[in-house]
C-alpha cells in the first residue's frame, strides 16, 4: 500500500504540472460551445463552423486587441450536464474571457449560471427560450426568443395557410419545444383557433404512433411539431403513414439537411420559422453565403449564420471594450448596436435582440423561403 | 377524445411487439442456458441495424428495391448480429462462465459500453443519427378504421415467421433438444454427451441473429438509427422476457406484445405513463410474480 | 479488543489534505482549478463507490440503481440550497446550511434506500438486480416529471458551495465509518449474509435487518455523494443518474475489488483520472492529428480496459484485501 500512496501523490504532482500550463497572455481566448455529437449533430457542426469563420476573419484582419485570437470549442453533445461541464472547463482551464454558445435552450440554461457566477460573458448563439437570458446579465443571446417565434408560426398558420383546428405534439423532455408549443397555443387560441389535440412524448423514443394515432383522429387542419429535426422527420412520416395529409409546422429546430433527408416526401409542403433564409436578396446575406461556400463547401444554415454574427458581435465587444476582462466585456456588448448577417442586432432589456423571423417552406425537397414577418413595433 | 382502446392502437402495439419479441427471444435464450442478464444484448440489436444500412447501399445498385434486396439485408443484419454475439460470447463470456456470476454481468456492461462508443466514436458512422434508407417502397391503406401500411404486415410476418422457426427448432430438432437440456441442467447434459459449449454458442448466435433482424426492422419502421439506438428497446425487451418469465420462450413473445400493447395505450393516455409503463410493470411483476407469466417456480437449492 | 488505528488514519488524512492545499495555491500553480475538480470528482467517487461496496461487496445484495439514491441526495440538497438562496440571497454564512442540506439529502435517500430495500428483500440474485434497475429508472422517471426541480433540464444553478475541503472531511468520514461499520459485529454479519444467507438464518443472524441496514446505510452515503455532486458541478439531471450511471459506479466497485474499501479509493481515484488523461490524449491527438478525436474514443478504451480487468483480474485489483491502515488489528487478548 505504501509504494501505492507514494505513487499516487507523484503522479498527482506530475499531472498537476502538466496541466498548469495554461494559455499565455499572447492570445485572446474566446470559448465556443455547440452540440457536435447528439441529437442535433448538424447544428453543431454548423455552428463551429460559422464561428471558425468569423475568427478567421478577424484573424486575418490583425486580430483583436493586437493580438491574434484562439478560439476554444467544446462539444456539449447537446447534453445539459455535458453542457455544465465544458462551460467550467472553458472558464476555468482555457481562462476565456468570453463565451459564444449555444445551440440548444436546455444546454445554454445549464451553461448560463456557471458564466454568471463567474463574471464571464456568454453570447448564446440560437438558444430562443426566453429563461435563458432571465439567468443574470452576462447572458445574452443572438437570437430571437420563443414567444416571437411561437406567435409568428400561430399567425401564419391562422392567416395564411387558413387553419382552424390546430393540434401540437412535442418533446416532453426539453424546454424549447414545450416552450416554443405553449407560445403557438397561446396565440392561436388567441386569433380564435382550437387546439384539437395536445400531445407530449418522452424524449428519445422513435414510436410516436400512438400520440400520432389520437392526433389524426381529432382531424386537425395542421399539426404543429416544434421539435429538432432528427423527431421531426419521424413524426411527420408516421403521421402520413396514419393517413393525415396536411401540413405540419414547426420551429428553427427543423433547420437540417437531415430533415428532408431522412423525412422525405413526408416533410414536403411543410412550414417552419427561421433566422435567415438562403434566398435573402440582401447583399450582405449573398456575400455571407458565398464566402461561407468557398470555405465549407455547402450553402450555410440559419445556425451558422447566428454563430458567426454571434462571434462577430463578441469580438466587436472585445475590440469596444478594449479590454479582456468580464465586466467590460459585458457592459459593451448591453450596449452594442451590431448589424449582422440575420439583421441588426441591439439589445432590450432582458438582453434579447429584437429581430425578424422568415418562414421557411419545403417544396421539392428545397428549402423555399416564402415571407418575412417584422416584430410589432 | 376519443377512445383509447381502439383497433389502430391495438396494431400499433403489435407491430412495436414484434419487434420487442425478437429482441426479448435472444435475452430469455441466452439467460435460460446460462442465467446471465446480457446486457449487450439490446446493443446486438444496434449492429444489426448498421449491418443492415451498409447492406443496402453495398446491394442496392445490384438489386434495387424491393423484397429481393430486403432479404438480403435481412440476411446480412441477422449473420451481423449473429457473428456480434458468438464473437461477445467468446471472447468476453466464455472465459467467465465459472466464475463469478456477477463479473459476467460486469463484462456484459463492459461490451455494451464498448460497441456503443466504438460505433460513435467513428467519423463516418458517427455520433449523430443516420437516416435509414428506403428498402421496400411504402404503401398506405384503410382496413376498416384503421390506416396500415405494409411496414406494419412485414414486422409482425417476419417476427413471426422467426419465431415460429425457432420453436419448430427448439421443438423438434437435435439442437432443439440439447438447448432445452442445458438449460434444464447443465451438468447432467454434459454426463450425457452434449457439447455444453457447443450449444452456449449456437444459444447466442441464434440469440443475436434475432436481435439483428430487429435491428432492420426497427430501421425500416423508425427511419432513424444511432448507436445508442438500443439502450431502451433492449431494456424494455428484457422488461418484456422477465414480464413472460425469463428462460421461458413462448414467455419471451408473450410479455413483447403485452408490453407493446400496454406501452402504446400507456403513451395514448399520458406521456408520462408511457414513459415509466415499462418499468411499473417491472416493478409489479417482480413483486406479484416473479418469475412471470409463464414461468416456472424453482425451489431454492439449499 | 482491537485497536482502531483512527489517529494513524487521521495523521495520513491530514497529511495527504495539507500537501494538496500547498499544490492548489496559486503561487506554487502545481495544480489549477481544473484539476482540482477531477480531485473533488474523484473524493465524491470514492464516496458512491464505497457506499455501493457495502451494498454489493459487503451485504452481497446486488444493486444495480445505487445512483438513484445519489439522485435523491443531490436533488434534495440542491433543492433546499437553491430555495435558501433565493429567499435569502445574502445569507452570510451558507456553509452550515450547506452541510445542513447534504445531510438532509442523505437521510431522504435512506428512506428511499428503506424504501427501495423492503420489497427487495424476497428476491435474489437476478431479480434482485433487475429490481433496483427498475427502482433506479422509476426514481429517474418521476425526477424527469418534476416540474418544480426542473423535469429534464434538470434543477440548475446550483451554488458551488462544494470546496476541496468539505469534500475531504465528508469523504473521510465516509471511509471511516463505513470501515467500522465492516468491522464491527454488525459487518460480520453482513459478511456472513453474503457467503451464504441460509446458513447465516440459521445461526441466528437477522439477515433481514441486516439487508436493509446495508441498503439504508449505502444509500445515506450515496445520497451525501450526489448532493455534494451537485453542488460540484453546479447542475442536476435525470440522465446523470440514470441506469447508465449506476452502471458505471458498478464497474468502479469490481475494478477495486468487491468489498476492499481501499479497493474503491484505488479504482475512484484511478478512473476518473484516467478518463480525463484519456481524453487530453486524445484532445492534444485531435490538434496534432487535425482528426477530431471525440471524447467517444476516451470511453472505448474505457470499455475495453474493463472488460481486460475482468478477464483478467476477475476480483478486481484489490481483491477483497484491505490497505493495512484500515484494517482493525485484532489486539492478543
Amino acid at each position: 500500500m505504501k509504494p501505492f500512496a507514494l505513487f499516487a501523490v507523484l503522479s498527482l504532482v506530475l499531472a498537476g504540472a502538466f496541466f498548469s500550463c495554461g494559455g499565455g497572455s499572447k492570445y485572446v481566448t474566446v470559448g465556443a460551445v455547440g452540440p457536435v455529437t447528439g441529437p442535433a449533430a448538424t447544428f453543431g457542426i454548423s455552428t463551429k463552423n460559422g464561428d471558425t469563420l468569423a475568427v478567421d476573419e478577424w484573424n486575418a484582419k490583425g486580430g483583436v486587441l493586437g493580438k491574434q485570437i484562439k478560439m476554444v470549442f467544446a462539444d456539449d453533445k447537446g447534453d445539459p450536464a455535458e453542457g455544465a461541464t465544458v462551460y467550467t472547463k472553458l472558464i476555468q482551464q482555457n481562462k476565456v474571457s468570453a463565451i459564444v454558445g449555444t445551440v440548444m435552450s436546455n444546454v445554454s440554461l445549464a451553461g448560463a449560471p456557471i458564466c454568471q457566477a463567474a463574471k464571464i460573458p456568454m453570447v448564446a448563439t440560437a438558444s430562443t427560450n426566453p429563461k435563458v437570458t432571465e439567468v443574470g446579465d452576462y447572458i445574452f443571446r443572438a437570437c430571437f426568443i420563443d414567444p416571437f417565434q411561437g406567435t409568428v408560426g400561430a399567425d401564419f398558420a391562422y392567416n395564411n395557410l387558413k387553419a382552424r383546428k390546430a393540434a401540437c405534439i412535442y418533446d416532453l423532455g426539453n424546454d424549447y419545444t414545450k416552450g416554443l408549443a405553449e407560445f403557438f397555443k397561446a396565440e392561436f387560441t388567441k386569433l380564435g383557433g382550437k387546439i384539437v389535440a395536445d400531445e407530449g412524448h418522452d424524449h428519445g423514443v422513435t414510436d410516436f404512433k400512438a400520440q400520432l394515432t389520437r392526433i389524426v383522429q381529432a382531424k386537425p387542419d395542421i399539426i404543429y411539431n416544434p421539435d429538432y429535426y432528427n423527431d421531426v422527420a419521424l413524426i411527420a412520416k408516421q403521421a402520413r403513414e396514419l393517413g393525415f395529409k396536411g401540413p405540419l409546422m414547426g420551429g428553427d429546430g427543423w433547420d437540417s439537411p437531415d430533415l428532408v433527408k431522412i423525412g422525405g416526401s413526408a416533410v414536403e409542403g411543410c412550414y417552419f420559422t427561421n433566422h435567415y433564409s438562403k434566398d435573402d436578396t440582401r447583399p450582405v446575406v449573398q456575400d455571407f453565403i458565398k464566402r461561407y461556400q468557398a470555405k465549407f463547401n455547402e450553402v450555410p444554415d440559419a445556425l451558422a449564420v447566428l454563430a458567426y454574427d454571434a462571434m462577430n458581435l463578441t469580438l466587436n465587444a472585445i475590440k469596444t471594450a478594449g479590454s479582456t476582462k468580464g465586466p467590460a466585456i459585458r457592459d459593451a456588448l448591453a450596449a452594442s448596436d451590431y448589424n449582422g448577417v440575420t439583421g441588426e442586432i441591439k439589445f432590450d432589456a432582458n438582453r434579447n435582440p429584437i429581430k425578424s423571423a422568415v418562414i421557411i417552406e419545403i417544396k421539392n425537397g428545397q428549402q423555399q423561403f416564402v415571407t418575412t414577418i417584422a416584430p410589432a413595433p | 377524445m376519443g377512445s383509447i382502446f381502439n383497433t389502430q392502437q391495438i396494431i400499433n402495439g403489435l407491430q412495436l411487439g414484434s419487434i420487442y419479441a425478437l429482441i426479448a427471444l435472444g435475452y430469455t435464450m441466452v439467460y435460460g442456458i446460462v442465467r446471465l442478464i446480457n446486457f449487450a444484448h439490446g446493443d446486438f440489436f444496434m449492429v444489426g441495424a448498421y449491418a443492415s444500412y451498409g447492406a443496402f447501399y453495398i446491394f442496392n445498385s445490384f438489386l434495387g428495391k424491393g423484397t429481393p434486396l430486403a432479404i438480403v439485408v435481412l440476411v446480412f443484419a441477422m449473420v451481423a448480429g449473429g457473428a456480434i454475439a458468438t464473437l461477445a460470447n467468446q471472447f468476453a463470456y466464455k472465459p467467465l462462465r465459472y466464475k463469478p456470476k456477477l463479473s459476467s454481468l460486469v463484462t456484459a456492461l463492459g461490451v455494451s459500453m464498448f460497441l456503443e462508443y466504438f460505433f460513435s466514436a467513428f467519423p463516418l458512422i458517427g455520433a449523430s443519427p443516420l437516416g435509414f434508407p428506403e428498402i421496400i417502397h411504402r404503401a398506405s391503406f384503410k382496413i376498416g378504421p384503421a390506416m396500415i401500411d405494409n411496414y406494419v404486415i412485414i414486422d409482425i410476418v417476419v417476427a413471426a415467421i422467426l419465431m415460429i422457426g425457432l420453436t419448430l427448432l427448439v421443438q423438434r430438432s437435435a439442437i432443439g433438444r440439447a438447448m432445452r437440456a442445458v438449460s434444464q441442467d447443465k451438468d447432467a447434459s454434459k454426463l450425457m454427451g452434449i457439447n455444453v459449449e457447443n450449444i452456449i454458442t449456437w444459444t447466442f448466435l441464434i440469440g443475436g441473429a434475432f436481435a439483428g433482424a430487429a435491428g432492420l426492422l426497427s430501421g425500416m419502421t423508425y427511419p432513424r438509427i444511432d448507436p445508442y439506438m438500443g439502450i431502451l428497446p433492449g431494456l424494455k425487451a428484457f422488461i418484456a422476457a422477465v414480464l413472460g418469465g425469463i428462460g421461458n420462450i413462448p414467455g419471451a413473445m408473450l410479455g413483447a406484445y403485452i408490453m407493446g400493447i400496454a406501452e402504446t395505450f400507456a403513451n395514448a393516455w399520458n406521456s408520462l405513463l408511457g414513459a415509466g409503463i415499462a418499468f411499473i410493470i417491472l416493478i409489479i411483476v417482480l413483486l406479484v410474480r416473479p418469475t412471470g407469466i409463464l414461468g416456472e417456480k424453482t425451489a431454492d437449492k439449499i | 479488543m482491537g485497536k482502531l488505528k483512527l489517529p494513524q488514519l487521521t495523521l495520513v488524512a491530514a497529511l495527504l489534505y495539507v500537501l494538496i492545499k500547498v499544490l492548489s495555491l496559486d503561487s506554487v500553480g502545481a495544480l489549477n482549478g481544473y484539476f482540482m475538480i477531477i480531485i473533488n470528482r474523484s473524493l465524491i467517487f470514492v464516496i458512491l463507490t464505497v457506499s455501493l461496496n457495502l451494498i454489493n461487496g459487503i451485504t452481497g445484495q446486488f444493486s444495480l440503481g445505487h445512483m438513484g439514491f445519489a439522485a435523491v441526495g443531490a436533488y434534495v440538497s440542491g433543492t433546499i440550497t437553491t430555495l435558501v438562496l433565493k429567499l435569502s440571497p445574502d445569507v452570510v454564512s451558507n456553509y452550515p446550511i450547506f452541510i445542513g442540506a447534504i445531510i438532509l439529502g442523505g437521510i431522504g435517500a435512506a428512506v428511499a434506500g428503506l424504501v427501495i430495500g423492503f420489497p427487495s428483500l424476497r428476491l435474489k440474485g437476478d431479480y434482485l438486480a433487475i429490481m433496483t434497475l427498475g427502482f433506479g429508472e422509476v426514481i429517474r422517471i418521476i425526477l424527469n416529471n418534476i416540474d418544480y426541480v426542473g423535469g429534464p433540464r434538470g434543477l440548475l444553478g446550483i451554488p458551488k458551495f462544494s470546496t476541496f475541503t468539505i469534500i475531504y472531511v465528508f469523504t473521510f468520514f465516509t471511509i471511516v465509518l463505513i470501515r467500522n461499520l465492516i468491522q464491527s459485529s454488525h459487518g460480520r454479519a453482513m459478511l456472513a449474509v453474503r457467503e451464504n444467507e441460509v446458513a447465516a438464518e440459521l445461526v441466528g443472524v437477522d439477515t433481514t435487518r441486516y439487508k436493509v441496514l446495508g441498503f439504508v446505510v449505502g444509500a445515506f452515503f450515496a445520497g451525501i455523494g450526489g448532493g455534494l455532486l451537485a453542488h460540484l458541478l453546479q447542475i442536476a439531471t435525470p440522465t446523470q443518474y440514470g441506469f447508465y450511471a449506476s452502471a458505471l459506479l458498478l464497474v468502479y466497485v469490481y475494478a477495486g475489488g468487491m468489498g476492499s474499501i481501499t479497493g474503491s479509493i484505488i479504482a475512484a481515484f484511478g478512473l476518473t483520472f484516467l478518463s480525463q488523461f484519456l481524453q487530453l490524449g486524445f484532445d492534444s491527438l485531435s490538434s496534432i492529428t487535425g482528426i477530431n478525436f471525440g471524447s467517444e474514443w476516451t470511453m472505448v478504451i474505457y470499455a475495453l480496459l474493463l472488460i481486460l480487468i475482468m478477464l483478467y483480474k476477475t476480483e478486481g485489483l484489490m481483491g477483497m484485501k484491505e490497505a493495512k491502515l484500515l484494517v482493525i488489528e485484532e489486539g492478543t487478548k
